[in-house]
């Protein structure tokens, strides 16, 4: 099993799966957690021959900040509000299925989302978002170790 | 439908902006009466604020500093810093240091190209919105970009220290230079890609192309030996032969109202055309009988003047970068010394080498400290920006019987040809009509 955190660290509530990925290492430093942007071909070579992989990335869908999303991504596509929520041009969302297309998703692939408010260069994470990220990276611990 | 027929009508095609790390950009034309009135590019690039950045750093770090203006091509980057640097200094770096960096060099041109090729230009002819739309149908031509991308960006892991703005790179050579073991990988990879480019001349040879021919002024090095990269002299196919020296009295930067980034032109002729068309179409003996012969069965001829078919000279231009990555890294015997000793001389230096998108001119004014006093940098991108335009203006009125989104998506196909750094998004033109 691995765990990848996508986000940036320059936009506010981006940062969100980075700061998942850190409490996780922290936590059990053995876990495989990774952080990464969202770039398609680095996310593909990140999960080669890993059968689990848990993403996290945060989402921009109207809801309040610090709301939890999952999904189990290698069941159906992911649902809309998780395209174009990166600041990069490319978002999770799409690499996901860029990857099924070529037939390089992993057997499982959990994606949990995290409702951000602000996407802002150089703000801070809203203490909302900070309590989802503790919550979710607990969650992740006791369903995967 | 004579004009009669025809309501009087004003048509804008618009591009708000794109925001990517290598830049924004957007685009305009204005077209009255089936008549294009007006054409402007803007791309908002950030070298000038690296030129100011560069003030009073010591010369030794401008290939890193510099090296953080593209994610794509940052290898063009650091070569043109240090050539530049070390021509003030007065310092050659020659035998296999030399070879190392065209190895790197040949990385990024496989990187960037196979990027472009499958990734940005191929959706354009295919009629995908982008390639994730396109791995749908095709997930075998898109894994093979993806593995070709890959190799490139091996070349930088084991030479250049990482994929993206490589670390191993310095003024005189090299931090480190890896054993003749730690190639052994790569040269597989390099052959299987050097099959892979060959399927890629075939299959793009066979896309659709847009029947659109111009008159080009192309600008490229020239090397009396090798296909350019690092060194040569700057000629163009109106008769330009001079040393990189002579850039700046030959070539000129103006200011242009509708853009940020200043327009280069030729003082006495205006725009020009340099990447990879004008390399190939200036240096066509210099590839290797391979690629000749697949260009040429690929339908090109010795120059290239549809900028459409761009996409077949990258082609070829893949194989040649793993052809010769294959024979540099054959030939290799690793150098006593990683670099060469460059002590800072109070001098003016500059250096030009052929970027994926093409000419990439540095110009470093540099005191007996060794700081830099003054810096000059010329994007591949900015240099092209008027034949973007000036494509735009021949091809919008030869193709107005398209409905809107025909139009809108040619004039970002046409805007791909030549893979400006804007155009590392897919989607970025938004089509706003006007009637009046």
């Amino acid at each position: 099993m691995m765990v990848i955190g996508i986000g940036n660290d320059l936009r506010g509530d981006d940062a969100a799966g980075l700061l998942v990925a850190r409490r996780l290492l922290e936590q059990q430093p053995e876990l495989k957690v990774l952080e990464s942007s969202a770039d398609p071909i680095t996310l593909m070579e990140s999960w080669e021959g890993e059968a689990h992989v848990i993403l996290v990335d945060a989402v921009e869908s109207g809801g309040t900040p610090g709301e939890l999303y999952r999904y189990e991504a290698h069941e159906q596509p992911l649902p809309a509000e998780f395209f174009h929520c990166s600041t990069h041009s490319i978002g999770m969302a799409e690499a996901v299925e860029f990857a099924r297309n070529l037939q390089r998703l992993p057997e499982q692939v959990t994606v949990f989302g995290i409702e951000g408010g602000n996407f802002q260069a150089e703000t801070e994470v809203n203490a909302s978002v900070l309590e989802a990220i503790e919550k979710l990276a607990q969650q992740i611990l006791e369903e995967n170790t | 439908m004579t004009d009669e027929a025809q309501p009087r009508k004003t048509k804008n095609i618009k591009v708000d902006y794109l925001a990517r790390v290598e830049g924004e950009g957007a685009m305009y034309i204005r077209i009255k009466d089936g008549q294009v009135e007006d054409v402007k590019l803007k791309i908002f690039e950030p070298p000038r604020f690296f030129e100011a950045f560069l003030q009073g750093r010591r010369s030794g770090e401008a290939p890193d500093i510099t090296a953080r203006i593209c994610g794509i091509c940052p290898v063009a980057y650091q070569m043109s810093a240090c050539h530049a640097v070390e021509q003030a200094a007065g310092v050659t770096v020659g035998g296999q240091l030399r070879a190392l960096r065209r190895l790197l060099y040949c990385g990024e041109w496989i990187g960037s190209h196979g990027l472009h090729v499958f990734m940005l230009h191929a959706p354009d002819f295919l009629g995908y919105e982008s390639a994730v739309h396109m791995s749908k149908d095709h997930p075998d031509v898109v894994n093979m970009g993806l593995q070709l991308k890959k190799v490139g960006n091996d070349i930088g892991n084991v030479l250049g220290g990482r994929e993206i703005h490589p670390i191993n790179v310095k003024v005189g050579g090299f931090y480190r230079v890896p054993s003749k073991t730690e190639f052994k990988p790569l040269a597989e990879s390099l052959k299987r890609a050097a099959d892979q480019a060959v399927a890629t001349i075939k299959w793009v040879s066979e896309l659709p192309f847009p029947d659109f021919e111009q008159d080009y002024e192309f600008v490229s090095l020239r090397h009396p030996d090798e296909y350019p990269m690092n060194e040569g002299r700057l000629v163009s196919s109106a008769g330009m032969d001079i040393a990189i020296d002579g850039y700046e009295d030959t070539f000129n930067e103006e200011h242009v109202p509708h853009t940020n980034a200043l327009h280069s032109v030729i003082k006495e002729r205006g725009a020009y055309f340099v990447g990879p068309q004008a390399r190939y179409s200036l240096n066509f003996n210099l590839l290797t009988p391979q690629c000749q012969e697949l260009a040429k069965a690929a339908g090109l001829g010795k120059t290239c003047v549809n900028p459409f078919k761009s996409i077949i000279v990258r082609s070829v231009e893949i194989l040649y970068a793993c052809e010769e990555a294959l024979r540099i890294i054959d030939e290799y015997e690793p150098p006593d010394e990683p670099c060469v000793p460059v002590e800072p001389v109070s001098s003016r230096g500059c250096g030009c080498t052929e970027a994926p998108r093409g000419i990439l001119y540095h110009r470093y004014d540099v005191d007996e400290k060794g700081d830099i006093t003054q810096a000059k940098i010329v994007p591949p991108t900015s240099q092209n920006q008027k034949t973007i335009e000036n494509d735009l203006w021949n091809f919008v009125p030869q193709h107005m019987h398209l409905s809107d989104d025909q139009l809108q998506w040619h004039c970002e196909q046409a805007i791909r040809n030549y893979d400006p750094c804007i155009s590392c998004a897919t989607h970025f033109l938004k089509l706003k009509r006007e009637n009046v």
